[in-house]
Parts: C-alpha cells; structure tokens; sequence
C-alpha cells in the first residue's frame, strides 16, 4: 500500500519583490530598468513513493531542498506545483529546539509544545513524567527554558516529540542530539517505533545513519532530484560524489551512470578493508584524502582487476549471509 | 471534528496561559494593572475635561468612559492581533498549526482586561447614579459582535503586517485618528443634525453609541444600530477569513 507520494513536487522561493527591498529600492530599480523578482526553485519536479514500513533517508548537500521537501510533505508548505499525497497522520520533528519560549518553565513548556503537536491535555498530563524522565530533567522542571543548556532543550524536545505513534514519521537531524550516552537512547526510541511498522523519512548529513536506518534513499542537489533507490545504491553513489572535491565532482547522468559511480565506491571500500589489513595505508592520511585517493586507484584499475575485487565482494556478502 | 476541535481548544488555552505569563512577567503588580490603568486613564481624563475644560453635561464621566472601554478593547486586541503572527513565526513554520488560533489567544486575552475594566466601569455608574435595570443584559449584543469585529480586523491587520510591515506604523497613525472621530470625548452635537449620521460608518463609534444608549439613556438603539453592529463583525470577520484561505501558505515566505 503506496503510504506518501510526491508526484513532481515543485516548490519556488521569490526574492526581491517590492516587500521585500522596500519603495525606495523599487523605484530606483525601476527607473534604472533593472526591477526583477528573482525565483529560486528549492526543489524542482521531485517524484517518488513509499509503502508502509519503508523508510527514506534523504541525502544531499547543503542547500539541496531537503528541509523543504519535508516541509511541503508535512503540510507546512503547499508545492508550487505537483502535489504530495500522504495516507495516515503524520508526526514530523523538524528543527526541534526552535519554538519554544525562552520566558516559560520547562514544565510549561512541555504542555504548550504538547498542544501544538496536536496531543490531548489527558495524553500530556499522563505521559509527563515519562517524557520529563527521558529527557532527563527531574530537576529542571521548574527552571525558565532559557536557562537550559542548548543540549537540554534539544532532549526535551526530543523526548515531546516521540512519544507519538504516526503513521508516518519524518525526522529532520534529530538522530545528532545531545551526549552520547543520549544519542543511543534516542537511536533506540527511532527504532522502536520504526519497528511498528510506521512509513518514515530520514534527512541526515550522516550517510552511515542513512545506511543503518533506510531501505530508499533519496539523492537531492540544488533542488534537482538526482536520483530515488535502494539504499546501498544511491549511498555508494553519493558517498563517490561527496569525497571527490569540489572541483571535481560529477553527478551521475543516467541509471548506468549511478550503477557505475555506486561501484566505484564500493571497489574503493574494497581496497581501503585490503589496505588496513596489509597496514600499508600512510599514517597521517584524512580520511577524505584517503578515501578520493582510492577512488582514484579504482579509476587506475583495468576492468579485469575491477571484476576480480567485483567477486571478492559477492563472495563476501554471500559469506555474511550464510552467517 | 469534535475531537478536532478538542485538541483545538488545549491548545488554545496554553496559548492563553503563555501570553498571560508573558504579559506580567516580572511586574511587582501583575494582573492588577489591568484594573488600574484604565482606572488612572478615567481619573486622568475626569482631571482634563472636568476640572479644566469644565465639561458639566450630566454623567459626563460616564460618558467618556462609555468611550474609553469600548476603544481601549479595540486597540489592545487589535494590535495585539497584529503581531501575534509575526510574533509566533518560529512556531508555525515548523509545526502545521492552524494559525488563527495565535490571534484568538490575544483577542481572550484583550477581553479578559475589557471585562476587569467593566467591574470598575460599573462601580463609577454606581457612584454616578446610573439606574440598573434588565435593559443593562442588553449590552451582551454590543460586547458580543464588538468582539468578533476586533477578531476580524486582527486577521486581516496581522496578514497584511506579515507582507508589508510598514502596517505597524501606519495603523499606530490611524489609532490616533480613530481616537478622535469616535466622539469619545465630545458630544457628536459638535456636527449639525444633517451631518450626524456620518458618524456610523465608523465601527468602533457604532459600539460605543450602543453602549451609551443603554447605560446613560437607558433605552436600547434602534433596529438599525443593531443591523449595523452585527454587519461590520460579519463584513471583517469574513474578509479576515477569506484573507486567511487564501493566505494560508504564502505566510511563511514572508516571515
């Protein structure tokens, strides 16, 4: 069952009209004959569809539309144009600190952001405790919001956030907050709640999140959609294109493109395990030197020596499949 | 769509609870500033028109307190309306909140202070002699649309302040005017007979008339007024709503 669609989902910001700069601004730039209100498409023509339990990590660099895109999926935007269709309610944490006020106690706080989650005085009024213990603030529940450290409000936001059981649940970088001691807990509840069954989408800057948590992937730049599939797939093909300089970096063209950019990774992945276990990879190497280098090796390579490392792989993977 | 409007309405109460927090904090008075600044804003007025100009036109007190209440409500939930949504941007940018509920929130809390005005507001009619009667029930008409309308312009005050915020300024401006033409502190016998109806394309006034009619002459207003007072809720309350439809999702491009 098709859960969340986004058919062509278009979304257009405008800058420099008139309220923008203001009267004086706009006559001057009229009479210079140079008055134009620029468009800017966040997102551009982005089409996929998930069914219930999929869950979709969204890569791209910053800048590529992928808090948009979640916005317009939640209902806080409306697409300029193509349309999102969502079956179930949606439950989305998306920037979690912001919102809150400063001047209102912890306590407070929790029920004001609990109403604005569309939560029922009841549902608050039980789980308060619960979510007070989560976020680990029994003794700060009478402090002023303001005085919290940015961790805190960030685990209390958390911890509101998830009590809830949507249908589709879509998280905006809230898998990075607080210790990480926190982290885990919070990776836990995800997973817990992934485990009923919920559709999901995961925007995250940590492709290795993106690994562990999705089975799609959506690959985004400048607005563009570059590429929807499986996880491995697009992941291999990203992780290619995010550890080539900037210089350098090529987006794929076609489905053929994507497989054998995506292979490319792989294969470097491949020499990179051999290299460690050889120790013969330099000691003060980054890992994005080390990671562009290899890939750089992979383009070196004949396609007998690629096929050959193509087998060590699948006999790998059969390997761990057995186990 | 009862359960809707329930989650709506726990909403809509922490927003209350929030902007009361929010209004008095660290003030050593509180809430009783909402009895007393319009008590000291009367007594001010009694010192000028009173004692100064020598106003001596029976229950002139009355009178321009008759003024004052209806249009300090108007201007303090108006305003306050206006930024409501600017001021509750970070909330509804991330969150789908159905946004009229921010300026809901700050019309109660204007009401709140109009109904504590009222207490002292009816201990002044008390101390001037005004006689009670069932008549007084009927001011519930006035206080009722008198509360829509403010709702009404507050929606479409805070759209337009969200695109142009040259609003701000320019309604602080008009304020001032309306202040003046609402015949708060002079008898409208100030316009020839033939002149007098003006008056009423002026909402606030509407009320205000309403008002006076009932506690000073102890008689309700024609048919007319009635139609009149209801019509201006109806015709802002609408525009307010259309703006908000239509608007909805242009908001946050704006903020």
């Amino acid at each position: 069952m098709t859960v969340l669609e986004c058919k062509n989902v278009s979304i257009r910001y405008k800058t420099g009209d008139l309220q923008s700069i203001g009267l004086k601004d706009y006559v001057i730039q009229k009479l210079r004959g140079k008055y134009k209100v620029q468009e800017f498409w966040a997102d551009k023509n982005i089409t996929f569809s998930l069914e219930k339990g999929d869950m979709l990590g969204i890569v791209g660099t910053n800048g590529a539309g992928k808090s948009t895109l979640l916005k317009a999926v939640t209902g806080i935007m409306v697409p300029t144009e193509g349309q999102v269709i969502t079956r179930g309610n949606i439950a989305a944490l998306l920037e979690l600190a912001s919102g809150f006020d400063p001047e209102l106690t912890v306590r407070e706080n929790t029920f004001l952001r609990g109403a604005l989650l569309g939560y029922t005085r009841k549902f608050i009024e039980e789980k308060y405790d619960e979510i007070i213990a989560f976020a680990e603030l029994e003794a700060f529940q009478d402090h002023m919001f303001k005085q919290l450290s940015s961790g805190m409000k960030s685990r209390l936001a958390f911890s509101i956030a998830c009590l809830v059981n949507p249908d589709i649940l879509i998280l905006d970088e809230v898998l990075s907050v607080g210790d990480e001691a926190f982290k885990d807990k919070s990776a836990q509840r995800i997973k817990s709640i992934l485990a009923k069954g919920v559709t999901g989408i995961l925007v995250s800057h940590s492709v290795q999140q993106v690994r562990d948590l999705c089975n799609k992937c959506l690959w985004l730049d400048h607005g563009k959609q570059i590429a929807f599939g499986p996880t491995p797939l697009i992941c291999n093909a990203y992780s290619t294109f995010l550890f080539t300089p900037k210089d350098k970096r090529r987006l794929p063209t076609d489905e053929q493109d994507l497989q054998k950019i995506s292979d490319r990774f792989r294969i470097a992945w491949r020499l990179g395990e051999k290299e460690r276990a050889a120790h013969t990879n330099p000691p003060k190497e980054s890992e994005t030197d080390r990671v562009y280098r290899l890939l750089c090796n992979v383009d070196a390579m004949s396609p007998e020596e690629k096929s050959k490392i193509e087998n060590e792989l699948n006999a790998k993977k059969k390997g761990t499949a057995e186990k | 769509m009862l359960e809707k409007l329930k989650k709506n309405r726990f909403l809509f109460e922490e927003l209350v609870k929030r902007d009361f927090k929010k209004k008095y904090k660290r003030t050593v008075l509180g809430m009783l500033w909402s009895l007393l600044a319009p008590l000291l804003n009367v007594l001010i007025l009694m010192l000028v028109f009173v004692n100064i100009f020598g106003r001596t036109q029976e229950h002139f007190i009355i009178y321009i307190f008759c003024g004052t209440l209806v249009m300090s409500f108007y201007t303090e939930a108006t305003q306050g309306c206006m930024r409501a949504l600017m001021a509750n941007a970070p909330i509804f940018t991330k969150i789908n909140v159905p946004k009229y509920l921010f300026l809901l929130s700050k019309t109660f809390q204007a009401f709140i202070n109009f109904a504590l005005t009222l207490v002292i507001f009816i201990i002044f009619c008390i101390g001037d002699k005004i006689h009670f009667g069932i008549h007084m029930f009927s001011l519930i008409y006035p206080i009722l649309f008198l509360l829509v309308f403010c709702f009404g312009v507050g929606m479409v005050l805070s759209a337009l302040f969200v695109f142009f915020r040259d609003v701000e300024y320019l309604y602080s401006i008009f304020l001032t005017l309306l202040n003046y033409v609402s015949a708060i502190f002079y008898p409208v016998t100030i316009l020839p007979e033939n002149l007098r109806h003006i008056f009423y394309i002026n909402p606030v006034y509407v009320y205000i008339f309403y008002f006076r009619c009932v506690v000073i002459d102890g008689y309700m207003p024609s048919l007319a007024i009635h139609i009149l007072a209801a019509a201006y809720a109806a015709i802002f309350l609408l525009a307010g709503c259309l703006l908000y439809k239509k608007c909805n999702h242009e908001f946050l491009y704006y903020v």
